[in-house]
């Protein structure tokens, strides 16, 4: 059975979606209730473009038992052009090419596995443009 | 408000305590620094603990430990602030003290993370869990996305960082409660095995049980007990956001620098008054940064400080004597605590080998998570 924390984030995970502010413009990814730049509570619901650039980046070589196996993978902090940053694993690439700067696009993939039955879970990953 | 006062300390062996419960090491930590302080009974108590549930199963920890302490009725209260919380806890017993509700305070900290528990989700869940930690980010993972901005930004080197461990494992050889009290070399730190590019092994502070609890109490009480009085000079915190992509900065960490900025002005201090300096070492990159970020130097000298000496025992702004979480061990819960006993010692000239010379006033640097939360505590000796 999908769990409802799971169902919960689905319309992030799967189409990207974030809240803009109405007073302020700020985009908030995951939305929030309240704007974190100027307070306010009004907000529309927008689709990340999602191509950016990595801002930092490292490579896991030890995880969480939830990713054994699945090591080494590299994560990193995207900004998108929206101005929305974000934490993702960066995949189909060798390491020695991932380098801070590079421009990056999101893509749909299974990031992991949830409880003993296995069920797989989706999201983003960054690939390289 | 009034003024407070440490009086009395007491810590555990840090290490894998296999033999001990939580509450064993607790009480161990708690009864040395109410002996230590040579008071006949508390007020109340304040214990840090990051997740004893996660890692032992353990939850409603005031209650449980207050009983084996033998302290009921007294109110007792756990405080969680991630690897902050026994910072947070500190604060707690020092608002109750300064507030003249009560006159004697314990304020503690504990964590056992060798009960088999996996320890690396455990710490992970002091940050984002659906926005950083389901994409398989861990702690090791977040510092080292700092340290590669760190390098990219300032220039900082692989062997700066490796500078920070060799200097905090010599000081923690000295120290006879640090779980690792053996000194490293630059080459055995480079070579140890990749745990999060570019962060290894020896960069990162251990899985360590260990308990620590020190006494707080009003001025006038304090003189009753001891001529040596240890101030609480100043004591702030402050917060920022949970994930660390959602900052402006990925190489300041905005709570150290608020949080330092408040509890200097409650002390009345600047960063040259501070002697010497306990700080959140919990990978080799946070101590980097947070010595910026405390004002020590200009932003971008963190590295450089530690391979120059200014940050050892006998430099310019001693950092983390004790060994720091690096060396010393970091039983999250108890890390805050165990700081203000390093404070507590150097201010007391009961340090040993690890005596820093002149030590009049020094500060302690707490922090949870990616640098959500940290908590900064200035003691002077009187």
């Amino acid at each position: 059975m999908i769990s409802p924390k799971y169902h919960r984030e689905i319309p992030q995970r799967y189409r990207l979606e974030a809240g803009k502010c109405k007073a302020c413009s700020n985009i908030s990814f995951p939305p929030r209730l309240v704007c974190p730049e100027c307070g306010k509570n009004e907000f529309e619901t927008v689709r990340l473009n999602g191509e950016g650039k990595l801002l930092t980046y490292t490579i896991i070589r030890v995880a969480s038992d939830k990713f054994f196996g699945k090591t080494p993978f590299a994560v990193g902090i995207v900004e998108l052009k929206d101005g929305v940053k974000l934490t993702t694993q960066i995949a189909d690439v060798d390491f020695d090419k991932i380098k801070i700067g590079i421009k990056v696009k999101l893509v749909f993939r299974k990031i992991q596995d949830e409880g003993k039955s296995g069920l797989h879970c989706y999201g983003y990953k960054a690939v390289l443009v | 408000m009034r003024d407070v006062a440490v009086i009395g300390i007491g810590m555990t062996q840090f290490g894998e305590l296999w033999g001990k419960s939580i509450k064993d090491i607790f009480v161990e930590a708690a009864t040395k620094a109410i002996k230590n302080a040579g008071v006949d009974h508390i007020d109340s108590m304040y214990v840090g603990s990051m997740s004893s549930g996660l890692f032992v199963g353990q939850e409603h920890l005031g209650a449980i430990l207050a009983d084996y302490l033998g302290q009921t009725p007294i109110p007792s209260t756990r405080v969680e602030s991630a690897c902050a919380s026994g910072g947070a806890a500190f604060r707690a017993a020092y608002f109750e003290v300064a507030s003249g509700a009560s006159d004697i305070v314990l304020a503690g900290g504990v964590e056992k993370m060798t009960d088999g528990a996996d320890v690396t989700e455990a710490l992970a869940t002091a940050a984002d869990q659906e926005y950083e930690v389901y994409q398989g980010v861990t702690f090791p993972g977040l510092y080292a996305m700092i340290a590669n901005a760190h390098m990219n930004q300032y220039g900082t080197t692989r062997e700066q960082l490796a500078a920070i461990s060799v200097k905090n494992h010599r000081n923690g050889a000295n120290n006879p409660n640090a779980q690792f009290r053996s000194p490293v070399t630059l080459e055995q730190v480079m070579n140890s095995t990749l745990v999060a590019d570019p962060l290894r092994l020896l960069d990162c502070s251990p899985v360590s049980d260990g308990g620590a609890a020190v006494i707080l109490c009003s001025m006038d009480v304090a003189k009753k007990f001891t001529d040596t009085i240890i101030k609480v000079k100043g004591t702030a915190q402050a917060s920022d956001t949970i994930a660390l992509h959602s900052r402006k900065s990925l190489t300041t960490l905005n709570s150290v620098v608020t949080a330092a900025h408040k509890a200097y002005k409650m002390a009345g201090v600047t960063p040259k008054d501070i002697n010497f300096a306990e700080v959140h070492d919990c990978f080799t990159i946070a101590e980097a940064v947070v010595y910026e970020d405390l004002g020590f130097c200009e932003k971008g000298c963190g590295g450089p400080a530690a391979e120059e000496g200014r940050t050892a025992i006998d430099g310019k702004t001693p950092l983390n004597t004790s060994g720091g979480l690096k060396s010393k061990g970091h039983p999250v819960g108890a890390t805050g605590i165990a700081q203000i006993i390093e404070l507590y010692e150097q201010l007391t000239g009961q340090a040993g080998k690890r005596q820093v010379k002149n030590a009049h006033i020094g500060l302690a640097q707490n922090m949870g998570g990616s640098g959500a939360s940290c908590v900064i505590n200035i003691l002077e000796a009187k």
